[in-house]
C-alpha cells in the first residue's frame, strides 16, 4: 500500500486522471519476454493511473495478451518488473495479485463448466473479493445483475451462449473486487446493440473508480472508453498518446495495413 | 451496494427479491433417509450374522476408498494411482501404537491422523509433478512407503505380520466391533467430504476440478486447497487400511500396498459418477456387488466382465451411473450447491 496522501483533485469534483500527477495504480517496467530465441515483448513501459482506461492495440502477435498475462500474474516477464500501488508484485502469483485487486477476463472466456452461472461468480466474491457467506452471496448476486446475468443465475456455465460466456467471464472478475481489471478482447463476436451494453457496463465500472487495461481489435469499441491508447508491434510500445492521435500515426497505420500509406 | 444497472435482459428475477437456497425438499428427504440409513446400520451386528457384518465392513473400505479418490480426483483435480501408499501406512501404523500399548481401535484412529501428517511433506515432493507424471509419481512413492516397511523387521518384512492384540477376542464379539469402527470411520469421513464442499472452499474446489488456470485467476489458491483434499485422501486411505488389518488380523506388504486399490478405486468412481458426492458411493455398492456375486467363480470372467463394464460405462455414460441420472434431472441429493430463487408470482 502507498501510504503518501493521494492526491485527488477534490475540488473540481469531477475526476481528471489524465491530468493528475497520481502514482500510478499499476504499471509494467522495463518488460521482457522471451521463449527461447523468440522474442515476444522488449521492453515494455506502461503505467496506469488511477481509474485510467487504457486501451491496448496492435496486430496479431504483438504481445499483447502475454503482456496482459504479466499484468495478471499468469506468465512471469523474463525481465522487468510489475508495480501494484507502490508494491513490487513481480514474484506474486496470479491467485495472489487477483486478492489484491487485479481482475481479469481471458480471451477465451473459461467458465466453470460444471456449475452454475451463479457459483461461477461466487468463487470469484468469496476467494478473490475476500467476502463472507451472505455477504459474498449477496454481493455475487448484485455482480450478476449487474452484467445482466441474474436471469441465467441457475444456468449450468456448460449451457451458455458465448455472449452469456463473455458476460459471465467480466461477472467473475467483477466479482473479486478489482481495483484495476484487465480485459482481453471482450468485444470481439457482438452485435451493435450487444456492444453498446457492453460499454454502458464499463463505464459503469469507470464511475467506480476502477482502472481498466483493455486490449481490444474491435477498435471503435474501444475509442468510446478510454482515456489513452498504447500501439504495440513485434514486442515494443509504437506509439502512446490520446486515442485519436495514436491512431492517425503513420507507424501504427502502417502496421495496421502493411506498408501502404 | 450499486443497484444502478445499465444492462437490462427481459428477466423476471431482480435483485430486490432473489435469495440464495441451500436446500432442495428432495435433498432434505435424501439427507435425512441417509442419516437415518446410517444410523439403523449400526444396529447390524444385532440382527444379521457375523459373515453378513464382515461384507458390509468390506463396502464401508471400499465407500471410503472411492469417496477419498473422487475428493483427490473428482475435485482437487490430483489422479492418483498411488493411494495404495496411505492404505498400507494405516495399516502398518496400526502397529506402532498397538506396540506402546494403545488398544488397536484407538491405535486405527490414530495411524489414519499420523498418515494425514505423513502426506503433508509428501505432497511437497508430488505436487512438483502434474497430470500422468503425478499419477505415477504416487505409485512411485506408495512403492517407498512399501519397500520402507519390507525393510524393517519389526514389522515383518516382507511376510507380513499379525494384529495378535485382538485375536483372544470372541471372533463374533470383535467382528461386530470392526464392524460399528468401519461404520463410525465411514460415516465421519463422509461427512468430512460433506461439510469441505459444502464451506466456503467447497465451490473453489469445484472450480479447481472444471478449470485450475481459471479458478486462480479469481483468486482461489489451489495449491492450499489442493494440499487439504491430498491430506484428507490419505487420512480416509490410511483409515481404510487400519480397517482392513482390524477385520482381516494380518496384514502383508504385497497385498495391502498393492496396486489393485487404485484399480478399484478408478473403476468405483468411474462407475459411480466422478465429481459427484454421490456418485463413489454407488459406484462402491456396484462394485461390492459384482464382487459379491461374481467374485468367487472363476476370477477370468469375473475380471473380464469387470473391464467390460468399465470400457462400456466410459463410451456410453461418460458421467457415471449418478452424474448422468443428476445431469438430467438437475438432481442432488446432497446440497452442496446453490439455487438462486425468486418468488413466483
Amino acid at each position: 500500500m502507498s501510504p503518501s496522501a493521494e492526491p485527488v483533485t477534490a475540488e473540481t469534483g469531477e475526476a481528471a486522471p489524465a491530468a493528475a500527477p497520481a502514482p500510478p495504480v499499476l504499471s509494467a517496467n522495463g518488460i521482457h519476454r522471451r521463449f527461447g530465441s523468440l522474442v515476444v515483448l522488449e521492453g515494455i513501459d506502461i503505467t496506469l493511473a488511477p481509474g485510467e482506461a487504457l486501451g491496448i492495440v496492435g496486430p496479431n502477435g504483438a504481445g499483447k495478451t502475454t503482456l496482459l498475462d504479466i499484468l495478471s500474474g499468469a506468465q512471469s516477464p523474463s525481465e522487468g518488473s510489475v508495480t501494484f500501488q507502490g508494491q513490487d508484485v513481480t514474484r506474486w502469483k496470479v491467485d495472489r495479485r487477483c486478492r489484491s485487486g487485479i481482475g481479469r477476463s481471458h480471451q477465451v472466456p473459461r467458465p466453470f463448466t460444471g456449475m452454475t452461472a451463479y457459483e461461477n461468480v461466487l468463487v470469484a466474491s468469496v476467494q478473490g473479493g475476500s467476502h463472507r457467506r451472505r455477504a459474498a452471496q449477496q454481493h455475487a448476486l448484485g455482480v450478476l445483475e449487474r452484467c445482466g446475468m441474474l436471469g441465467q443465475a441457475n444456468r449450468p456455465a456448460a449451457a451458455l451462449t458465448l455472449l452469456e460466456r463473455k458476460r459471465l467471464e467480466m461477472a467473475r472478475a467483477l466479482a473479486t473486487d478489482p481495483q484495476v481489471l484487465l480485459l482481453d478482447e471482450i468485444a470481439g463476436g457482438l452485435t451493435d446493440a450487444e456492444t453498446d451494453e457492453l460499454i454502458a457496463t464499463i463505464e459503469q465500472l469507470r464511475a467506480d473508480g476502477i482502472a481498466i487495461v483493455w486490449i481490444e481489435h474491435v477498435i471503435h469499441a474501444l475509442l468510446r472508453v478510454i482515456d489513452r491508447l498504447v500501439c504495440l508491434a513485434q514486442g515494443r510500445v509504437l506509439a502512446e498518446g490520446e486515442p485519436d492521435a495514436v491512431m492517425s500515426d503513420p507507424r501504427v497505420v502502417e502496421a495496421y495495413l502493411g506498408s501502404a500509406a | 451496494m450499486t443497484t444502478a444497472s445499465p444492462v437490462t435482459t427481459a428477466s423476471p428475477m431482480t435483485l430486490a427479491t432473489a435469495t440464495i437456497h441451500r436446500w432442495t425438499p428432495v435433498s432434505r428427504t435424501a439427507s435425512g433417509a441417509l442419516a437415518a440409513l446410517l444410523l439403523a446400520l449400526a444396529f447390524a451386528p444385532f440382527v444379521f450374522t457375523p459373515e453378513a457384518t464382515a461384507k458390509l465392513t468390506t463396502l464401508f473400505v471400499l465407500v471410503i476408498v472411492a469417496a477419498m479418490w473422487n475428493a483427490l480426483a473428482g475435485y482437487a483435480g490430483l489422479v492418483s494411482v498411488g493411494q495404495q501408499g496411505f492404505i498400507g501406512l494405516g495399516a502398518y501404523g496400526v502397529f506402532l501404537f498397538v506396540d506402546r500399548g494403545v488398544s488397536p481401535f484407538l491405535a486405527v484412529v490414530l495411524a489414519a491422523l499420523l498418515a494425514g501428517a505423513v502426506a503433508v511433506p509428501t505432497s511437497l515432493l508430488a505436487f512438483r509433478l502434474t497430470g500422468g507424471q503425478f499419477a505415477i509419481g504416487m505409485w512411485a512413492i506408495a512403492e517407498f512407503f512399501r519397500l520402507i516397511v519390507v525393510n524393517t523387521p519389526s514389522l515383518g518384512g516382507g511376510s507380513g505380520r499379525s494384529l495378535t492384540d485382538l485375536s483372544a477376542t470372541d471372533p463374533a464379539v470383535r467382528q461386530a466391533q470392526v464392524y460399528w469402527l468401519a461404520l463410525a470411520l465411514m460415516s465421519a469421513l463422509l461427512l468430512a467430504v460433506f461439510v469441505l464442499l459444502r464451506s466456503r472452499l467447497g465451490a473453489s474446489l469445484e472450480a479447481i476440478r472444471d478449470d485450475p488456470v481459471g479458478a486462480a485467476s479469481v483468486g482461489v489458491r489451489v495449491t492450499s486447497a489442493k494440499r487439504l483434499v491430498f491430506v484428507l485422501a490419505a487420512v480416509g486411505g490410511a483409515a481404510a487400511g487400519g480397517i482392513t488389518l482390524a477385520s482381516t488380523l494380518r496384514v502383508q506388504p504385497d497385498s495391502i500396498f498393492g496396486v489393485h486399490w487404485s484399480a478399484y478405486m478408478i473403476f468405483m468412481v468411474v462407475i459411480g459418477g466422478l465429481g459427484t458426492f454421490e456418485g463413489p458411493i454407488i459406484g462402491a455398492i456396484v462394485f461390492f456387488l459384482v464382487q459379491d456375486w461374481f467374485g468367487d467363480n472363476g476370477g477370468t470372467w469375473y475380471l473380464i466382465g469387470l473391464g467390460a463394464l468399465a470400457i462400456g460405462m466410459t463410451l456410453w455414460m461418460p458421467h457415471g451411473l449418478w452424474g448422468t441420472v443428476a445431469r438430467r434431472r438437475d438432481l442432488e441429493l446432497l446440497p452442496v450447491g446453490y439455487r438462486v430463487k425468486t418468488p413466483v408470482v
